[in-house]
C-alpha cells in the first residue's frame, strides 16, 4: 500500500466518522445531563430525510440544513416531553423515536417523491460540496492542468499531499464536526453551563436545592443533541451522499453510542472512538476483498467490522466505563 | 427585643388526606439553636420543605427579619439567607469541594473566575469559623463528616443567616458529632440561626436553646431546653409517658451458642468487608456490634444470615455451617436455628407491596402449620398474622393491608414478630429502631430483652450507641472490617466506643 493509498483510506474515514462524531456529542451532551438518548439513529435519519428533502425542493442546501436540524429537534422536544416532563422510560421514548423516524420518513418520502422511499438525487448547489483550502490541489487546479486530480497529488509532496488530500477538500459540516470537539470540552469544563450540566446528570438532587432548573438544563442539553443530530443526518444525506435513501444512517446512531460509551463521556476520547469506527468503515469501503495468506476475506466480513466492534465494547470488553450517575433516571423531588 | 429570623404563622400542608402540617406557628430568636424534635412522620421535614421552597404551604405565612416572604422555590430561599444541610448530602460526588460550592453560585458564565473567588471566599469562611475543607478533593474522597462541612460552607458561601439541619448526626461518629457541634456553636457566636431537627433527645438537651416539639403534623409545644427534661420532651412527642431507659436484669451468660472464627467476607467489588473476625455469642446474652455505617457489620450480618458467602469458619451450638455453597443459604441458617431481622426491612425484611399475612410468613412458609395439601393454607397464615400483631400491638391489625401502608415502627414490630416467634437459638437484629418512632422503640427493645431472659442469644447490630449501650451486655466496636475492641457494656462508655469507632485502637483491645 503507497502513502497515498493511505491518505486516501485516512480521507475516507474522516468523512465517515463526521456523522459519528457529531451523533456522538449529541450523545454526550444529552447524558452528561442524564438522558439516555438511543434514538440518536432516529434524529438523524428524520434529519437526513427532511433535509435532503428541502434541499431536493428548493435548491438551497442551507434551507435544508435548517430544515433537517428543525426535523431533528421535533424529536428531542418529543423525548424530552416523554422523559423530562412525564418522567418516561427514556430507553423505550428513544426507541419509539427510532420506529417513529423509520417509518415516517419513507412515508413521506414516498408519497411526495414517489421513488420508492427516496428524495431526488441532489444536484451541486442542493449540497454541501468540497472547500477548497488555500494553497491545496483541487478540482481547479486539475482542471487548468487538464489532468486527473489523483494523478496531480500522486506527484505532489508528502506535505502537500496530506494538506490537498487529508485536510482540504472535505464539506463545510466536517470541518464544523471537528471544531465542536474543542467546543464542547470548552463548554463543559470552562462554563457555568457545562458545570451544572454535569452535575444535573450525576446528582439532579443538589442542582435542584442550588436553586437551578434541572428541567431547564435537561431541556437545553437535548436541545443541543437536536442540533448535533440534525448537523449529522443533514451531512449524510447533502453531504456525504446526494440524498436521503431509507434507512441510510444504518445503525450509525448506536455505533454513535458505542462511541461514547468506548470514549467513557469524555469529548476528546470520542473524536478517538468516532475515527476508529470512521476509519473500519472507510477500510471496509476501499478494500472490498483482502487476500490474507491465500484466503481471499469475503467483503461481508469488511462490511461487519464497525457492527462487530460496537459490539464488542457495548459487551463491556473496552475496560469499565462509569456513565453518569443519574443516567436514566427521571428527577422527582423527594419529601 | 430583635425582630425573630424566621417566624411561621398558622402553615398547613395536606398530601391528599394526610395532613402533614397543622396550622404550625413558630418564632426563632436570631443568634441561637433552636431545636425541633418529633417522631418519623411527625411533620418535620415537610415543615422544612416549606422553608426550603420545595412544598407551597397551603396555608400560612413566613416571616423572615420582620418581612413577610414568598418562598415558591429554592432560588427563593435561599435568596432570603435561607441555607439547608439535608439528611442526604446534595453533593456531586466526582467534582471537586469548590465545585460543588460554587455549583449554583456561579459569578458569570465563565467558570474560572468564579472558582478563584470562591477559592479565596472560601479561605475566609475557614478562619472565621474554624471549618477546614480541602477545596480541590473529590467529595467521595472525603469522609461523610468533612461532606457535612461542605453542605455548611455551601450554605454560608450563599450568605446563609438561617442554617437548616436534618438529622445532622446520623452518619457521623460521636468525635465527628462532637466537632459538629462546636462548628454550630461558633456559628451561633457569630450571629447565625440554627435550626436543628434531630430525633435524639440528648443532642436537643445539649446543645439548643429553645426546642419545639412535633407530634402528628402538629407543634405540640415550645420551650426553653434549660427548663424542659427528656422525659417531658418525650411524652410530648408520644403523647404517653415513655421508658427512656431500658430495664435490665444482669445477665446469665450460658453456653456457646454462635462461635464465629477468622470470618471474612469479601464483596462483588473485591473489596474485603470484613477481616478474620472472631466472635462468640452465649445463650442469655447480647453481643452488641457498635461502628459508623459501612464498616462491615452489614457485611457480617449478611454472611450470617446466609445472605452472603464468606470464608473461615461459624458453628451454631456446636456444629459446623458451611459459608458458601450447598446449605449455606438463608434457608438453612434459619432450618439450623438462626433467626434475621435485617438492617433494611424495606429492602430486606418485607415485601412492601405485599399483604401483612404474607410477610408475615415469608422465609417460614413451608413450616407444616402453613401447609394444606400441596397448598399454602392461607387461612392459618391470616389467623396467625392477627395472633402476632395482637401479641407485637401492629396498628392497624390488619393482615390485608399491603406492607407499605404501615409505619415505620409498625413494619418493623412485623419483622421482629415473624422472627421472634420462631423461637430460635440466635436472633442476628440490624438497626432495630431506625426510622421506628420512640413508642416503638421501647417495645422492640423489651422484646429483644425478654428473649435474652429466656436464654437465647442476641446479635445486635446497631449505629445509635445508646442503643448498643442500653441493650448490650458486650460490645464489639467494628472498624473497617476488624474487631476493634469488645467491653462489657456496663464497664465502657460513648467516649471509649467513639474512639474505637474512628478506628483508634484500645490499650487491651
Amino acid at each position: 500500500m503507497d502513502f497515498l493509498t493511505l491518505i486516501q483510506v485516512l480521507d475516507s474515514t474522516v468523512r465517515m466518522a463526521t456523522p459519528l462524531l457529531l451523533a456522538c456529542l449529541a450523545g454526550l451532551f444529552s447524558e452528561r445531563a442524564g438522558i439516555f438518548d438511543i434514538g440518536l439513529e432516529g434524529k438523524m435519519l428524520m434529519a437526513a430525510f427532511f433535509s435532503a428533502a428541502v434541499a431536493a425542493v428548493t435548491g438551497n442546501v442551507w434551507l435544508g440544513l435548517l430544515a433537517g436540524i428543525g426535523a431533528s429537534m421535533l424529536l428531542s422536544g418529543l423525548h424530552g416531553l416523554a422523559s423530562i416532563t412525564f418522567r418516561g422510560n427514556q430507553l423505550i421514548s428513544g426507541v419509539a423515536l427510532n420506529f417513529l423516524a423509520s417509518g415516517l420518513t419513507v412515508l413521506i418520502a414516498e408519497s411526495w417523491f414517489r421513488q420508492g422511499g427516496r428524495t431526488p438525487s441532489l444536484l451541486t448547489e442542493g449540497r454541501f460540496n468540497g472547500i477548497e483550502l488555500p494553497f491545496a490541489i483541487g478540482p481547479s487546479e486539475a482542471e487548468a492542468a487538464g489532468r486527473p486530480l489523483s494523478e496531480l497529488i500522486g506527484e505532489a509532496n508528502v506535505i502537500q499531499q496530506i494538506w490537498s488530500e487529508l485536510i482540504s477538500g472535505h464539506s463545510i459540516l466536517v470541518y464544523v464536526a471537528a471544531l465542536m470537539v474543542p467546543l464542547t470540552w470548552w463548554v463543559l469544563f470552562r462554563t457555568r453551563f457545562g458545570l451544572r450540566l454535569r452535575a444535573v446528570g450525576e446528582n439532579p438532587a443538589a442542582v435542584d436545592t442550588a436553586g437551578v432548573s434541572v428541567r431547564g438544563l435537561r431541556f437545553a442539553a437535548i436541545g443541543i443533541a437536536g442540533v448535533l443530530c440534525g448537523i449529522a443526518g443533514a451531512y449524510l444525506a447533502t453531504g456525504l451522499q446526494a440524498g436521503f435513501v431509507k434507512e441510510m444512517t444504518s445503525g450509525r446512531g448506536y455505533i454513535a453510542l458505542a462511541a461514547l460509551i468506548f470514549a467513557k463521556w469524555r469529548p476528546w476520547h470520542a473524536l478517538g472512538a468516532c475515527l476508529l469506527f470512521g476509519l473500519l468503515q472507510a477500510v471496509a469501503l476501499r478494500f472490498q476483498s483482502i487476500q490474507l495468506g491465500g484466503v481471499s476475506i469475503p467483503v461481508q466480513v469488511m462490511d461487519a467490522l464497525p457492527y462487530v466492534l460496537t459490539v464488542v465494547i457495548l459487551a463491556g470488553f473496552v475496560g469499565k466505563a462509569i456513565p453518569p450517575r443519574a443516567g436514566g433516571q427521571p428527577y422527582v423531588k423527594e419529601r | 427585643m430583635t425582630a425573630p429570623a424566621i417566624e411561621l404563622k398558622g402553615i398547613s400542608k395536606a398530601f391528599g388526606p394526610v395532613q402533614a402540617n397543622k396550622d404550625i406557628s413558630i418564632s426563632v430568636q436570631p443568634g441561637t439553636i433552636h431545636g425541633i424534635i418529633g417522631e418519623n412522620g411527625a411533620g418535620k421535614s415537610t415543615l422544612m420543605s416549606i422553608l426550603y421552597g420545595f412544598y407551597k404551604a397551603d396555608k400560612g405565612e413566613i416571616w423572615i427579619k420582620g418581612t413577610k416572604t414568598e418562598i415558591p422555590d429554592s432560588q427563593a430561599a435561599i435568596a432570603a439567607g435561607i441555607g439547608m444541610v439535608f439528611q442526604h448530602f446534595k453533593l456531586v460526588e466526582n467534582f471537586t469541594v469548590l465545585e460543588n460550592i460554587v455549583l449554583g453560585a456561579e459569578d458569570s458564565g465563565l467558570l474560572m473566575p468564579s472558582l478563584s473567588r470562591a477559592r479565596k471566599e472560601l479561605k475566609e469562611l475557614e478562619e472565621e469559623y474554624e471549618l477546614y475543607v480541602d477545596p480541590d478533593k473529590r467529595i467521595d474522597e472525603i469522609g461523610v463528616g468533612m461532606q457535612q462541612r461542605v453542605e455548611i460552607l455551601k450554605a454560608l458561601y450563599r450568605k446563609a443567616e438561617i442554617l437548616i439541619l436534618d438529622e445532622p448526626t446520623g452518619v457521623l461518629t460521636p468525635a465527628e458529632a462532637d466537632q459538629l457541634f462546636r462548628i454550630l456553636d461558633r456559628l451561633r457566636s457569630e450571629g447565625k440561626t440554627i435550626i436543628l431537627i434531630t430525633h435524639k433527645l440528648r443532642e436537643i438537651m445539649e446543645y439548643t436553646d429553645t426546642v419545639s416539639v412535633m407530634r402528628r403534623g402538629q407543634m405540640t409545644a415550645t420551650v426553653k431546653t434549660a427548663e424542659s427534661s427528656p422525659e417531658q420532651l418525650a411524652e410530648l412527642m408520644v403523647g404517653r409517658k415513655v421508658l427512656l431507659r431500658v430495664d435490665k436484669v444482669p445477665a446469665t451468660p450460658g453456653k456457646p451458642i454462635l462461635e464465629i472464627e477468622k470470618l471474612s467476607v469479601v464483596d462483588s467489588a473485591g473489596v474485603q468487608r470484613v477481616k478474620d473476625i472472631d466472635l462468640t455469642v452465649r445463650a442469655g446474652e447480647i453481643l452488641g456490634i457498635a461502628g459508623v455505617a459501612g464498616n462491615g457489620q452489614s457485611e457480617l450480618l449478611e454472611v450470617l444470615g446466609g445472605m452472603r458467602d464468606g470464608t473461615g469458619s461459624i458453628r451454631i451450638n456446636g456444629q459446623p455451617l458451611p459459608l458458601s455453597g450447598k446449605g449455606s443459604d438463608a434457608r438453612a441458617r434459619r432450618h439450623a436455628g438462626i433467626a434475621h431481622v435485617p438492617e433494611d426491612r424495606q429492602r430486606e425484611g418485607l415485601i412492601m407491596d405485599f399483604h401483612a399475612w404474607e410477610n408475615v410468613a415469608f422465609g417460614y412458609h413451608r413450616e407444616d402449620i402453613y401447609k394444606k395439601g400441596l397448598f399454602l393454607d392461607n387461612a392459618a397464615l391470616r389467623a396467625d398474622t392477627e395472633a402476632k400483631m395482637e401479641k407485637f400491638d401492629v396498628r392497624p391489625p390488619n393482615p390485608w393491608l399491603a406492607a407499605k401502608s404501615f409505619s415505620g415502627g409498625n413494619q418493623q414490630k412485623i419483622v421482629v414478630a415473624r422472627e421472634i416467634e420462631r423461637n430460635p437459638d440466635l436472633l442476628l437484629i440490624g438497626q432495630p429502631t431506625r426510622g421506628v418512632d420512640i413508642g416503638a422503640i421501647e417495645f422492640i427493645h423489651q422484646q429483644i430483652m425478654e428473649l435474652r431472659d429466656q436464654g437465647k442469644a442476641i446479635l445486635l447490630v446497631s449505629v445509635e450507641l445508646e442503643e448498643i449501650l442500653s441493650l448490650s451486655d458486650r460490645v464489639a466496636v467494628m472498624f473497617d472490617g476488624k474487631i476493634m475492641g469488645e467491653r462489657p457494656a456496663d464497664q465502657t462508655d460513648e467516649k471509649e466506643l467513639g474512639l474505637l469507632m474512628a478506628g483508634v485502637a484500645g490499650e487491651a483491645a
